[in-house]
């Protein structure tokens, strides 16, 4: 009886009088606006694509070496936004995130060049870890001070951080008196991704396959957990489908980034380093995942099982849902806050690792207008300003876009000002469809 | 009824303010366990803000709150919840963009290996509270901002009474509801009672109170007008003290 209950009725609520496509995405469960998002992205990318081979006469703007520099670029701003989404989902805003990557960036830049050499001496392996851990807690310190004073002391967040993004700014120029401090520390520059700071055709591979099986044992334990519970199950060909999906998804990403060969230039510095030869038809190099980008994946999938899965994080939705139900439900809300803002400022502080490795160098001026890509990125990504709404996915494809066209207008030619117009645009454009599809949905 | 032992509940001399306004003033009420208390008043009396009071929500200017003849300090509903009280707001308190399983074990997740959040444990749990109190509810994926007002107002009872709670403070719990779950609620206060919990009942309609309560507390401009067992009085009798804000002559020590 509760066998063919089961088979008949896979979604507890009838299908009756839904096209085939409603039906189809009713029982895979597929976000549809994670659909648009990516009909978007591919619609900016064709058009880039087009434009380029039709008016610039060129090769196009999907390659493998466009499509990695994209990947690499995407990851400062996809981790900030990471923690922007937990911010805006409980009302609040973080306008200082860009200044403090650039104060981070600049103690970074003193710790590793000025001071730690002097102690460990240069280039020892301790001294990118012992940066990036300074580096992060001064980001959590910065980040934990003004959530102090958001929830202990009852400033609104726009104007604590609003005076952040003045006051770190100005300290990281204060700190060198707005010299520029280079090169970093070379073990520690591989965090920024290039030839080196990739992980190879064989790494990424590697990655690639245990993505795939984390793929397939989320579809695989979601199904056991329902089955123990008695709750209805999707169609099994539905899973099968999901499953192919990001699999394929996953391995065409391997791909790409192992179809773009290490410079020629590179390759040669490095068959000299190694006593290799390099054949005259030259050597074959795939780059392979950045570093950055492994960094952000795994921000990506941390911030998600944090925002989904945790206490933390379903406290973070009631706060932003009814701040006040939240309270009397016994959650600490001012506590929570505190860590939301210190949590911000740790990926800053991340995220200027990435940046200022990515430079090989630290100035003051690194991270600046930040905060603005890092807000659009999560608020394309569907977090709701109102508050109470919003995905770590979302926002990390927010920022693939706002990254995509940053990248491709210059590819493309068009200029600053021209530039400048259209994020503009889109960003408003974005926002207003987002509300036009809440209604709907409603 | 015959009184023995110590209160489960005592608030005594209780006053809290807003600004100028004495919303509770110098306020005494107390709760023995299997009992229900009425709390009745005009609109703006202060019921709603003397049991925020006693579940956290508030904290009082003065006076003392005591649970089993000991004086404790509610400075928040963590406080309150870790004495067993829970409580049924007026506003419901939900969260609305959450489901009806995360609201119900709101502050309270079930956590499973790994520290996360057993969701498929609580929306199991909160399936089988639900048959009890509504069992046309169906709605458990959706966020309660999708629901009607009688089904969040079912949650926020589950929610009071998943617990095992010793003291119940329900703030016009049926207001939202149809008579079929009213008369489920009816139900299930008569069983919480045979249990033992001593439950404060705000409720404006007197057959209600005249049906479930023991005894009835009167409050008017945040002033205790006084408090009858209920078998000696008639719903004329309440009605008077709500309206005059005076004790029926025959009872008027
Ligand atoms: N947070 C607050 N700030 C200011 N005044 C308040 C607040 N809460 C309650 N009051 C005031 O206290 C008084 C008592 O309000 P309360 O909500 O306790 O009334 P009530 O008896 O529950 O009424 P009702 O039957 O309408 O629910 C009212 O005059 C109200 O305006
Ligand atoms: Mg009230």
């Amino acid at each position: 009886m509760t066998q063919t209950q089961q088979k008949t009725t896979p979604m507890a609520s009838p299908d009756d009088g839904l096209g085939p496509v409603a039906r189809f995405l009713k029982a895979t469960e597929i976000d549809t606006r994670l659909l648009g998002m990516a009909g978007a992205l591919l619609l900016i990318w064709g058009g880039f694509h087009v434009y380029s081979i039709f008016v610039n006469g060129n090769a196009g703007f999907i390659t493998p070496r466009n499509l990695w520099n994209l990947s690499v670029q995407t990851s400062s701003i996809g981790i900030m936004a990471t923690g922007m989404v937990l911010v805006i989902i409980t009302r609040n805003i973080d306008l200082s995130v860009g200044s403090i990557l650039g104060f981070c960036a600049i103690i970074m830049g003193v710790v590793q060049v000025y001071v730690l050499p002097d102690y460990l001496g240069l280039g020892n392996p301790l001294i990118w870890i012992i940066t990036a851990i300074v580096g992060m807690t001064v980001g959590a310190v910065i980040g934990a001070f003004q959530g102090w004073l958001i929830a202990y002391r009852g400033i609104p967040s726009f104007i604590v951080t609003l005076g952040g993004l003045l006051v770190w700014r100005g300290c990281a120029f204060l700190v060198v008196r707005g010299e520029t401090i280079s090169p970093v520390d070379s073990t520690f520059a591989l965090l920024g991704g290039g030839p080196y700071g990739a992980v190879g055709a064989t790494g990424s591979w590697i990655v690639g396959l245990l993505a795939c099986a984390g793929i397939i044992w989320m579809l695989i334990s979601g199904r056991a957990q329902r089955k123990t519970h008695n709750f209805a199950l999707r169609p099994a060909w539905a899973d099968v489908f999901l499953g192919c999906l990001g699999c394929g998804m996953v391995i065409g990403a391997v791909l790409v980034v192992n179809a773009y060969p290490w410079p020629k230039g590179i390759v040669d510095a490095y068959a000299k380093a190694n006593n290799i030869t390099v054949p005259p038809e030259g050597m074959f190099i795939s780059h392979g995942f950045a570093i950055p980008v492994l960094i952000l994946v795994a921000v990506g999938i941390i911030m998600t099982f944090l925002l989904t899965r945790t206490r933390f994080g379903r406290y973070v939705f009631a706060i932003g849902g009814n701040p006040e139900a939240a309270a009397l439900a016994g959650i600490n809300t001012r506590w929570m806050t505190l860590k939301i803002f210190s949590l911000m400022g740790l990926l800053a502080g991340l995220s200027s690792v990435v940046a200022s490795a990515r430079l090989n160098s630290a100035t003051g001026a690194l991270g600046t207008l930040d905060e603005l890509y890092v807000i659009a990125a999560a608020v394309i990504g569907g977090t709701s300003l109102a508050g109470g709404v919003g995905t770590i996915y979302g926002a990390i494809f927010g920022a693939l876009v706002m990254q995509s066209l940053q990248t491709g207008m210059p590819f493309i030619g068009f200029d600053a000002g021209l530039q400048q117009v259209v994020v503009g645009t889109v960003l408003v454009l974005a926002v207003y469809l987002d509300i036009l599809y809440r209604r709907k949905a409603k | 009824m015959t009184k023995r032992g110590t209160p489960l509940v005592e608030m005594r001399d209780i006053s809290i303010s807003f600004g100028g306004i004495k919303a509770v003033d110098h306020v005494t009420i107390d709760l023995y366990p299997g009992e229900v208390v009425g709390l009745l008043g005009h609109n703006g009396a202060g019921k709603s803000t003397l049991i925020k009071c006693l579940s956290g929500a508030y904290q009082k200017d003065a006076g003392q709150i005591l649970i089993n003849g000991q004086e404790v300090e509610i400075t928040n509903p963590r406080d309150a919840r870790a004495q067993n009280i829970e409580t049924i707001y007026q506003t419901l308190a939900l969260a609305d963009n959450l489901d009806a399983a995360s609201n119900l074990f709101l502050g309270r997740e079930i956590i499973g290996g790994l520290g996360f959040v057993n969701d498929s444990k609580q929306e199991a749990e909160t399936r089988k509270i639900m048959a009890r109190l509504n069992p046309n509810f169906r709605k458990f994926s959706v966020p309660v901002s999708a629901l009607s007002g009688g089904q969040r107002q079912s949650v926020a009872i589950a929610r009071a009474v998943y617990f095992n709670a010793r003291i119940l403070i329900m703030d016009e719990p049926t207001a939202a509801l149809g008579p079929h779950e009213t008369q489920m609620v009816s139900e299930l206060i008569e069983e919480l009672k045979r249990q033992g919990l001593g439950i404060f009942l705000i409720e404006h309609d007197i057959h209600n109170v005249m049906k479930l309560c023991d005894r009835a507390s009167v409050m008017k401009n945040g002033q205790l007008v006084g408090t009858v067992n209920v078998k000696d009085v008639t719903d004329d009798d309440i009605l008077g003290m709500i309206i005059l804000g005076k004790k029926p002559a025959h009872l008027a020590a």
